[in-house]
């Protein structure tokens, strides 16, 4: 079975963000950029499926600047095969996205697109749903467990605690936080990965328009909450909550 | 302008969400509409102020995304907006929506400026992001922490059965494990209770039940200590987790990360216990007491006790 990993280069989650001046979005110019966490714990399950002998190959694909060859070298450092980079400056969104990932499974024909939920920079959580639709396949949504024999079952986090859902291959998995814990790539990993084949095409080639259906009118500091005051005991914070702020 | 709010599945009752969506349909104006997959809460959404028409899809209790979003679709041409509240469901099925009417979905919109602009948090609520779309159905999911929620009682809609939809046969309901509810619910409690690591273990997560009885709460927890087995799953506030805005949270070995913050900030009130003096969560803390969760629990259950 041949796994399809849409990888994403996104601000590391570990920056504090910063609203530009001009209100035209946040400061994306020498910030550290990775793959987003989401994205790493699908490499890792798709890799745990090559190691147990269910998949064949995994295909790592971004879309993005040229720079998102870094997070394609990372995926293929932890285990993926090959890379597709979809080059493309500026904004996408999830609906350009998924278009762009119908028309590379269509020439590359996955049994299984694993991906994460949610991008941590835009937080949409919408590219794999979209994709599913556009597909006709079924969606695994928010997974924390998968279990490939005969279709594929797949242990969903839902508000009220888990769920599962049984569905026909080929289908869409998108990994939520507990799915795995991704590997750090080793060194001799990381050399192999640099040899392993990148390939380059532009949305274009695809027959995709990239055109964002949203205007970003304006992107602004969300208002900051004040520290308060320290209390000294229990007491004290029990009585400020009563008289002071009255929530109990 | 007509408006279709898509109802959690919350048994005979309307979940809160559901009814904050419903607040941001009517912030957008028109005409609104609830569909409610499956019988159970047809009637109490009929009762929702403002409501004009409850429309219930039989089969598909387990609001399947592929044939929620098929009938969705069939829906669609009789609406200018299909919202759902930005709950595990509605983020499920409306972007799969969205993709069938080949719209760019619009998730957790905290704010309406009118009937094609919107306002939604980006990277983990460090930015406001203020959007227009072209597009001629607008599919999204609402922050119901950014919405105040309407009454539960106060309408008198008509019930009519939607019409049928094809179910693509994609995919089937298999079991779950859905936690029984002795506590409020979490997104719609008026108070949260919540664990970091710093509980330690599972066993030592639960004394702050002792805290959250007292104060009819709900538990929350990080990601850190869901991630370690201290909580389950569905606990976890956060950017990836649940977004809560209660009139009071309390974080109990919460250092702060901004991705646990995402899911808190809005809160009326943040009381914040930390052995660490400088821990971020004392900078969004109205209330900060420096000191052990292992003796600030008991204390603080003991206090609430005396009136
Ligand atoms: C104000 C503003 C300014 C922005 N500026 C820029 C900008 O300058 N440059 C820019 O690139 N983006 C920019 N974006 C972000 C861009 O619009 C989003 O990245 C896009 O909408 C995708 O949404 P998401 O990342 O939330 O997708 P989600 O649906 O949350 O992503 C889910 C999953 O889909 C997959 N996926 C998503 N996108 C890709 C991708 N590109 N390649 C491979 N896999 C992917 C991943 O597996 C990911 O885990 C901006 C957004 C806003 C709101
Ligand atoms: C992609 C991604 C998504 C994420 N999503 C979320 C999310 O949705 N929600 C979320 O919460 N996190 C999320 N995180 C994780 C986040 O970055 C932090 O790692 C996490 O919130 C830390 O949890 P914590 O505060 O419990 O643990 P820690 O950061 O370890 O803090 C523990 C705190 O407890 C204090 N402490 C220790 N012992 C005691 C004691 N005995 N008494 C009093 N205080 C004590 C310490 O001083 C410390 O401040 C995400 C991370 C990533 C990368």
């Amino acid at each position: 079975m041949k796994i399809l990993v849409p990888v994403k280069r996104v601000v590391d989650y570990n920056v504090k963000v910063r609203v530009k001046a001009d209100g035209t979005g946040v400061e994306t110019a020498n910030v550290k950029m990775s793959m987003n966490p989401f994205d790493e714990i699908a490499v890792e399950e798709a890799v745990r499926l090559k190691e147990k002998g269910t998949a064949t190959e995994i295909v790592a694909v971004s879309i993005g600047p040229a720079a998102a060859q870094e997070q394609i070298r990372t995926a293929l450092a932890m285990g993926a095969d090959r890379g597709i980079l979809v080059e493309h400056d500026g904004i996408v969104e999830p609906l350009a996205v998924a278009k762009m990932l119908k028309a590379l499974v269509a020439k590359e024909s996955p049994q299984l697109v694993l991906m994460g939920k949610q991008a941590i920079d835009d937080d949409m959580n919408a590219t794999g749903q979209m994709l599913a639709a556009l597909l006709g396949w079924p969606q695994g949504t928010f997974a924390s467990k998968v279990e490939v024999a005969d279709g594929i079952k797949v242990t969903r986090e839902v508000d009220g605690g888990l769920e599962t859902v049984a569905l026909k291959l080929p289908a869409i998995v998108t990994a939520d936080l507990r799915l795995n814990e991704p590997r750090y790539a080793s060194l001799p990993n990381i050399m192999k990965a640099r040899k392993k084949p990148i390939e380059t095409v532009k949305p274009a080639d695809l027959g995709v328009d990239p055109a964002p259906r949203l205007t970003v009118l304006k992107v602004e500091e969300p208002p900051k909450r004040q520290a308060g005051v320290k209390v000294g005991s229990v007491q004290e914070l029990v009585e400020k909550l009563r008289t002071e702020a009255k929530v109990i | 302008m007509t408006i279709l709010v898509l109802a959690d599945r919350a048994g005979a009752a309307v979940s809160q969400p559901t009814r904050s969506a419903v607040a941001a349909a009517q912030q957008i104006g028109g005409e609104v509409h609830v569909l409610v997959l499956g019988q159970d809460g047809a009637e109490a959404a009929a009762k929702l102020p403002g409501v004009a028409k409850v429309l219930v899809a039989a089969g598909n209790d387990h609001a399947l995304a592929e044939p929620a979003a098929a009938l969705l679709v069939a829906l669609a041409p009789g609406y200018t907006h299909l919202l759902a509240p930005g709950s595990a469901m509605g983020k499920n099925i409306m972007p799969r929506v969205a993709a069938l009417l080949d719209v760019q979905v619009i998730s957790d919109v905290a704010g309406v400026e009118g009937a094609d602009t919107f306002r939604r948090f980006i990277y983990a609520g460090n930015a406001l992001a203020t959007v227009k779309t072209s597009d001629a159905t607008k599919v999204m999911t609402v922050r119901a922490a950014s919405f105040d929620p309407v009454a539960a009682e106060g309408g008198s809609a008509a019930i009519e059965p939607a019409p049928a939809a094809e179910d693509p046969g994609v995919s089937s309901f298999v079991g779950a494990e859905i936690a029984k509810l002795e506590r409020p619910e979490l997104t719609a409690a008026r108070i949260v209770v919540s664990g970091g690591r710093a509980m330690g273990s599972a066993d030592n997560f639960k004394i702050l039940e002792g805290v959250a009885d007292k104060l009819g709460a709900a538990i929350g927890a990080s990601r850190a200590a869901v991630d370690a087995g201290y909580a389950p799953n569905d606990m976890q506030v956060g950017q990836t987790g649940k977004i809560v805005a209660p009139e009071l949270y309390i974080a109990f070995g919460i250092s702060g990360a901004i991705q646990h913050l995402a899911g808190m900030k809005d809160s009326k009130v943040i009381v914040a216990v930390n052995k660490d003096e400088e821990a971020p969560i004392f900078q969004v803390a109205d209330y900060g007491l420096v000191g052990d969760v292992f003796k600030v629990i008991p204390e603080l259950e003991a206090e609430l006790g005396k009136k």
